[in-house]
């Protein structure tokens, strides 16, 4: 370079590469989503230490564990409240929530769907294998009715969650489905939902290839259809995307299902971040304004 | 014995009880009087039976006290409940076109106001109760303009009109009295002192904005929902993030969310949201993210007596969350020491890096205490420990080369803390056990050496927690025939027990304690040796305080007062217990309360 500025260093895959290699089972679905996820982070520049990977409790919640970022591998089903918290109090950090289905609609289904009301501005993947891998192999709330499990040995017989209808429902403001071993598509649904300003959710069909085998690669491949193939669906039309959520067996639609950009953020709606995110404001109220809660009370 | 002057107020709720108190109480503080207000109530909304006692005095007033000066009943129930509790001296101002006066003990004077005479009862609706008010304050020997003033400040906003109409109702009842009825033999006096008039909730919640709070969020429950009302009220003024939550499991991990990003965190809840939060406490010890949780207790198990105080939750406290880890627990001994606390308990949890717990109750919550606006100190010490940020000159990557260990082993136990976006200073922060990088160690990586290394690397900072802590101290006279032992929010009442006592010939003394976790076991050993007789007084049915007491120190006071009934203590309950207690009648007393809620 011709001028003594040294230009900024840019991000490469190894910057992402975690402490330790994951210990997933060989061919684990979750291994394309952790790929995919480094892959977009270098193509969008972040800097590692201004992303901050949060996660629950499961196999696909020791994510955090195998990227290098801030991470917090937390509580089961909590990661969603305490990325909350995270992003409120600096909204500057690039924030992602990584977990599983039974993390994020079982044992935390309400903050699931709180977060999705307040549209936080975060992305939420969820490695979507239907059923419970950590604990060997139980229905998990996307299992299939009829699914055989060590909890349901003679099939399940409750009704499947539909987390993409559910996020419709619930007003996410970004919401699409992925597939772990449709590898680009899935790194271009992660940047845009960490470019979208507001609660972005990203379901991701994850295999489980040592507890599920009735959703294998084998079953999705001839299944799984881009949204982006069909050039008659338009991911502004709500009611166009709740009707493809339904769509199961024969089809099922990966892609960006709905994003709308006019709902504020919740950290954008409140004043007090006005002037900058929380962790860098004072601690000390000012004299004037703490006479003024004193003489309140006078 | 110190002057005091006690008016009970008493209606269904949504009958206005809160309006006259708060006049009552602006009038007294405006005087230069201190202040103990408690409320007695039922959560209902409208109806049921609520009695607000507000008790002055030139001298500090630390509890609701043990007699009635005069009683103000709003209906026929509170008349038929209440005027057996007032003796010799005692006066009642009643509406004597809807309520019927019982027979009142000798020496009390009954007061009716004819209230449709008085005022026009179409137009105002709570004329019975500003009537009652001016001809309180007659009889008090206190000046008329104090009250005008209170009215139109209260007013003001409904136009002149309205309040020329009530300052002429006050006057009509304060002439009415000064003619009809007989003033107090002591008149209340005057001194040049000014006091802020608080709750505990509105004490604490301003104790975390001094303290440098950045996060609050809660979900809403009897008794704590006061801190939520004065954070969500004052955020913007005070530059704080206030959430309300959709569970206290959300609470709790926000909160602890928001302080790992490097913000001060708190949160308020009762017994119940506790018990939802205790998850997530094991979490900010294990990764080492300090919070301050609130429980202000109410009369439990489960839903309870929502609006009713109890001291028992202790052992909820000291048993929170599985496993051992550190944790800090202190109750605020009264009102002002709620705010006092809060920055203290902050320093720290931010230098040992794990939760810390105030344990009020609904006593102190919801009661209301005049406070020296110089103890309300807005720029105590802050002290955020071993802190890592881009702020106070972290060193960029290159310093540090990779090498930093987030739970670095240290003899302290404390590890430095780089919050996420510093450059240089990633890391993973596990639930799991986690090697001094936070690499988990409990999955594939299993390992003792480890395991055992970073337990004792926790725990160490409990050592250095009790040394920061100050041990408790003996008020009163040295060598005395009883001490009194409490903890947290019956100091007041143990105080003023201690005083009758001593004045009927009874010399007392008292231990509170205010550091729960750490104890300081061998001092209040020390302490004890010298004491002739003990008696533990607490609020709860099984003698939580003592039983935790015993666990710590093997030590067995000579004998007990508890009450399980969800008022708190009045002094006289305490004094008459230990006369039984001293003349060997019982080791255990749980004194009945007379006033009817």
């Amino acid at each position: 370079m011709a001028t003594g500025v040294a230009p900024p260093e840019l991000q490469k895959i190894a910057d992402f590469k975690g402490k330790v290699d994951p210990d997933w089972c060989p061919g684990c679905g979750d291994f394309g989503v952790l790929a995919a996820v480094q892959k977009a982070l270098v193509e969008l520049q972040i800097p590692n230490h201004n992303v901050v990977t949060i996660s629950g409790i499961g196999c696909s919640s020791n994510f955090p564990g195998f990227i290098e970022t801030y991470g917090m591998h937390t509580l089961h089903g909590r990661a969603l409240a305490v990325a909350t918290g995270m992003k409120l109090a600096n909204h500057e950090l690039t924030v992602l929530v990584t977990g599983g289905d039974g993390d994020g609609f079982g044992i935390g289904g309400n903050h699931f769907l709180h977060t999705m009301r307040r549209n936080v501005d975060l992305l939420y993947i969820v490695m979507d294998n239907q059923i419970y891998g950590l604990t060997t192999g139980q229905t998990s709330p996307t299992s299939r009715v009829g699914m055989k499990t060590k909890s349901m040995p003679f099939g399940n017989i409750e009704a499947p969650v539909n987390p993409i209808s559910l996020a419709l429902a619930a007003g996410a403001t970004f919401i699409a489905r992925g597939y772990s071993a449709e590898q680009k598509h899935l790194t271009e649904l992660i940047k845009q939902g960490i470019k979208h300003k507001g609660f972005s959710f990203l379901d991701v069909f994850s295999p489980c290839v040592t507890y599920n085998h009735d959703n294998t690669y084998q079953w999705f491949k001839p299944r799984v259809k881009k949204l982006e193939d069909d050039p008659a669906f338009d991911s502004a039309d709500w009611t166009a995307a709740m009707g493809k959520s339904l769509l199961w067996d024969d089809e099922i639609p990966i892609g960006k299902f709905f994003e709308r950009t006019d709902v504020p953020t919740l950290h954008g709606a409140e004043p007090v971040l006005n002037e900058g995110p929380l962790v860098r404001h004072g601690l000390r109220i000012p004299v004037d304004t703490a006479r003024s809660f004193i003489e309140e009370l006078m | 014995m110190k002057q005091t002057f006690a008016i009970g107020i008493g209606g269904a709720a949504g009958q206005g009880v809160a309006t006259p108190g708060d006049i009552f109480a602006k009038i007294f503080s405006r005087r230069g009087l201190h202040l103990n207000a408690y409320n007695a109530y039922q959560s209902i909304i409208r109806g049921g039976h609520t009695f607000l006692t507000i008790r002055t005095g030139p001298e500090k007033v630390t509890n609701m006290g043990d007699r009635i000066d005069l009683m103000i009943p709003l209906n026929q129930d509170t008349m038929d409940r209440h005027l057996g509790l007032l003796s010799a001296g005692a006066a009642c101002i009643f509406n004597a076109d809807t309520i019927k006066p019982g027979t009142p003990a000798s020496g009390v004077q009954l007061c009716p106001l004819p209230v449709s005479k008085l005022a026009d009862i179409t137009r105002n609706k709570v004329a019975q109760n500003t009537l009652a008010i001016g001809a309180g304050l007659s009889m008090m020997g206190i000046g008329f303009q104090s009250l005008e003033d209170v009215i139109k400040e209260q007013f003001q906003k409904k136009g002149d009109a309205v309040v020329a109409e009530n300052v002429g109702v006050a006057r009509a009842g304060y002439d009415y009295a000064a003619s009809n009825f007989k003033p107090f033999s002591n008149p209340l006096p005057k001194t040049e002192n000014r006091y802020a008039i608080l709750s505990g909730n509105t004490a604490m919640a301003m104790g975390g904005a001094a303290g440098g709070v950045k996060f609050y969020c809660a979900y809403p429950m009897s008794p704590a929902t006061g801190v939520l009302h004065w954070m969500a009220a004052h955020a913007r003024k005070a530059g704080i993030m206030v959430r309300q939550v959709e569970d206290e499991i959300g609470v709790i991990n926000m909160a602890i969310g928001a302080a790992h990003a490097g913000v001060r965190s708190m949160c308020a809840t009762s017994g119940g949201g506790f018990a939802l939060m205790s998850e997530g406490l094991g979490m900010s010890a294990m990764i080492e993210t300090p919070v301050v949780v609130i429980d202000c207790q109410r009369a439990g198990p489960s839903t309870g007596v929502p609006t009713k105080t109890e001291q028992g939750d202790l052992w909820q406290m000291l048993g929170a969350a599985f496993g051992d880890y550190p944790r800090v627990i202190a109750a605020p001994l009264d009102i002002g020491d709620c705010f006092k606390l809060i920055p203290e308990m902050f320093n720290i949890v931010d230098r040992f890096q794990c939760p810390g717990i105030v344990l009020c109750d609904l006593l102190l919550s919801e009661g209301r205490l005049s406070v020296d606006p110089k103890d309300l100190d807005f720029a105590p010490t802050i002290d955020r420990g071993e802190l890592i940020t881009t702020g106070n000159g972290a060193s960029s990557e290159s310093a540090t080369n990779g090498g930093y260990k987030r739970y670095l082993i240290t003899k302290s136990g404390i590890s430095p803390r780089a919050i996420p976006g510093v450059p240089g200073y990633t890391h993973t922060a596990g639930t799991d056990e986690h090697d001094e990088n936070g690499v988990l160690i409990s999955d594939e990586f299993t390992n003792p050496t480890k395991r055992r290394a970073m337990m004792e690397k926790r725990m160490r900072k409990m050592g250095g927690i009790e040394a920061t802590v100050p041990p408790p101290a003996l008020l009163g006279p040295r060598n005395a025939d009883v001490t009194l032992i409490g903890w947290g929010s019956t100091k007041g009442v143990i105080e003023e027990a201690c005083e009758l006592l001593n004045e009927q010939g009874i010399s007392a003394n008292q231990l509170q304690i205010r550091w729960l976790v750490p104890l300081h076991g061998q001092a209040i050993l020390d302490i004890l040796k010298g004491s002739r007789h003990t008696i533990i007084v607490e609020n709860n049915y099984s003698g939580q305080f003592a039983r935790y007491l015993r666990s710590e120190t093997s030590y067995v006071p000579s004998g007990y007062i508890r009450k399980y009934d969800g008022e708190p203590f009045m002094p006289h309950h305490v004094v008459e217990a230990v006369k039984q207690q001293l003349a060997g009648k019982t080791n255990l007393s749980v004194p009945v309360h007379e006033i009817m809620v």
